[in-house]
């Protein structure tokens, strides 16, 4: 009886088998695709949670971090040629940055030129705080000292009077004639010297050709200070209780 | 965009009509597959560690890593034998970047048992120093095969690719790296000298199949979706290279509705897939493999 059982189920496997062969010559197998969404409604897995939670406390509290107050609030649109808060980062560049680079190589910055896009974010009016920097400086670019001569120094003045736009800058001035022609131009109050090489303060994209600013290409030097731009901002507002800044004369028409 | 709905769908249909309908597939399809593995992946999550903000627009409470894991270890109870891994830009986009390095990526996706990742453009963004010295946080591999770092301080620490073993299968895995150049500041990849993508691309494959055996082989690129100009993206790479099984791209942020099929040099399928960024979606590819590992021939179905 045994056996015979034995016998039946040896068969068996042996059918099975061949079928299984038969299926394999067959050589077909699948592959499946989809995107799952991590739905709002997925639970948060708490080991995970709890290990983010310090890490964000401690961003949270700095970035909540008063640093200093501005009894207006700022923005980008506030004027055609310069503007309070760009005024505000071209000097803030300009202070932080000079004496950095003055302990490097000796050598001054003349003047500062950042972009108007570049100013992310309004500063309302109240407390400033590091989130601020942050808001106005969300990106990671570096202030580096281009070494410029005077004649594109000079290139870099007839951008400006081209594009009319609010670039922020410092240790300049730049007038144009009702014409938009350019009246006057000089930097540390004193006219171009076109054998001169000039330091100009500004950011790493700018230099490499953003917002078309390729006179920045043909340079005599670059350094680097390993110094973000938001950093500059925040030691800048951490260093004055008030920023009061405003518009002034160092870009206008007449 | 609609033509690569065309392709999908072309593809898709002529598969199961092939196969005599989807009631084939249903029955003693699966049972007679005898090897599953399912890879999950992840593409620019750009430190989003946590979820969007209950007030966002368009992903209100989406997201975040916490959420992640409980997807993922969900789906490894249903299969163990599961992959996770990461096309790039890991780094750059919430101030958890901008205050601890990356430290905390690279923690999180350690807990979370990322097993690979390539290197993305914004991973150089605290300069290659800033990424060498986060790797100790890194308990995953992180590989490219195009980059070459001989002459950085990454020099021997990013191998070209990994041979994952999971079912007693061989899964080789390998990275691919954009062009730095005009990308991401010199000063920032110093040495790192960038390779042709598609060259590499052979030989790697090659050694994968020839030498280590794979059964089957995942690219990690960071190359981007598709470009309309001549500059290298997945769709050129599948298109002109072959034996790759799944190409997990990065870069160009792509939102895909499903997995692109698409062939390679061969004409066989390809599967390119990108999810998005910020860790809104989980990528999940399911491998069915018979006894005979055979998982490209003709008879292959893609479901997506």
């Amino acid at each position: 009886m045994k056996r015979t059982l034995f016998v039946i189920f040896s068969i068996t496997l042996l059918l099975i088998n061949s079928c299984k062969e038969e299926k394999e010559e067959l050589k077909v197998s699948k592959i499946e695709g989809k995107q799952l969404r991590v739905q709002a409604s997925i639970k948060e897995n708490d080991s995970i949670k709890n290990f983010i939670a310090p890490y964000k406390n401690r961003i949270e509290e700095e970035m909540n971090t008063v640093l200093a107050y501005t009894p207006n609030t700022l923005s980008k649109e506030d004027g055609k040629y310069n503007t309070a808060i760009g005024n505000m980062m071209a000097d803030a560049v300009l202070e932080m940055a000079n004496p950095i680079f003055k302990k490097r190589t000796g050598n001054t910055i003349d003047g500062v030129l950042l972009n108007h896009g570049g100013i992310r974010s309004i500063i309302s009016k109240g407390d400033i705080t590091t989130k601020t920097g942050f808001n106005i400086m969300p990106f990671e670019n570096e202030a580096v000292i281009i070494g410029l001569k005077g004649t594109q120094v000079q290139k870099m003045f007839a951008y400006l009077a081209k594009n009319q736009i609010a670039h922020p800058i410092a240790g300049m001035q730049l007038i144009l004639d009702k014409n938009a022609a350019i009246k006057s131009a000089s930097i540390q109050g004193k006219q171009i010297d076109p054998d001169k090489t000039y330091y100009i303060a500004t950011n790493d994209y700018l230099m490499e050709g953003g917002d078309r600013m390729y006179f920045f290409g043909k340079r005599e030097s670059q350094t680097y200070l390993d110094y973000k731009l938001r950093n500059i901002f925040i030691d800048y507002f951490t260093k004055y209780d008030t920023i009061n800044p405003v518009r002034d004369r160092r870009f206008i028409q007449e | 965009m609609k033509r690569r709905d065309f392709i999908q769908k072309t593809a898709a249909a002529g598969l199961l009509t092939g196969l005599g309908g989807t009631a084939l597939l249903n029955s003693g399809f699966i049972a007679n597959s005898r090897k599953h593995i399912t890879i999950l992946h992840t593409n620019d999550v750009h430190s989003h560690i946590e979820p969007f903000p209950k007030t966002n627009a368009d992903y209100p409470g989406v997201g975040g890593v916490a959420k992640r894991y409980t997807l993922i270890e969900k789906i490894r109870k249903e299969n163990p034998n599961t992959l996770l891994l990461d096309a790039g830009d890991i780094f750059q986009g919430t101030p958890f970047f901008n205050f601890y390095g990356g430290e905390l990526e690279f923690k999180l996706m350690s807990k979370l048992g990322y097993d690979a990742a390539t290197i993305g453009n914004h991973d150089f963004d605290n300069g290659i120093d800033g990424l060498n010295a986060q790797l100790p946080n890194a308990k995953f591999s992180l590989l490219s095969s195009n980059y070459d770092f001989s002459n950085t301080v990454l020099d021997g620490q990013i191998k070209p690719y990994q041979v994952f073993k999971k079912a007693g299968l061989n899964i080789g895995v390998f990275g691919l790296g954009i062009q730095l150049e005009g990308l991401v500041n010199k000063k920032m990849y110093k040495e790192t000298v960038y390779q042709d993508p598609v060259g590499i691309t052979q030989d790697i494959v090659k050694q994968l199949k020839e030498e280590e055996n794979c059964d089957l082989v995942i690219c990690l690129s960071h190359l981007g979706y598709h470009y309309e100009h001549d500059k290298i993206d997945d769709l050129k790479l599948a298109k002109q290279t072959k034996n790759i099984d799944l190409i997990i791209g990065g870069h160009t942020h792509t939102f895909l509705e499903k997995p692109t099929i698409t062939k390679n040099a061969e004409d066989k399928n390809v599967l390119v897939n990108q999810v998005g960024w910020a860790g809104i979606n989980l990528g999940r590819i399911d491998f069915y493999l018979d006894d005979k590992n055979n998982i490209s021939g003709k008879g292959a179905t893609i479901l997506v």
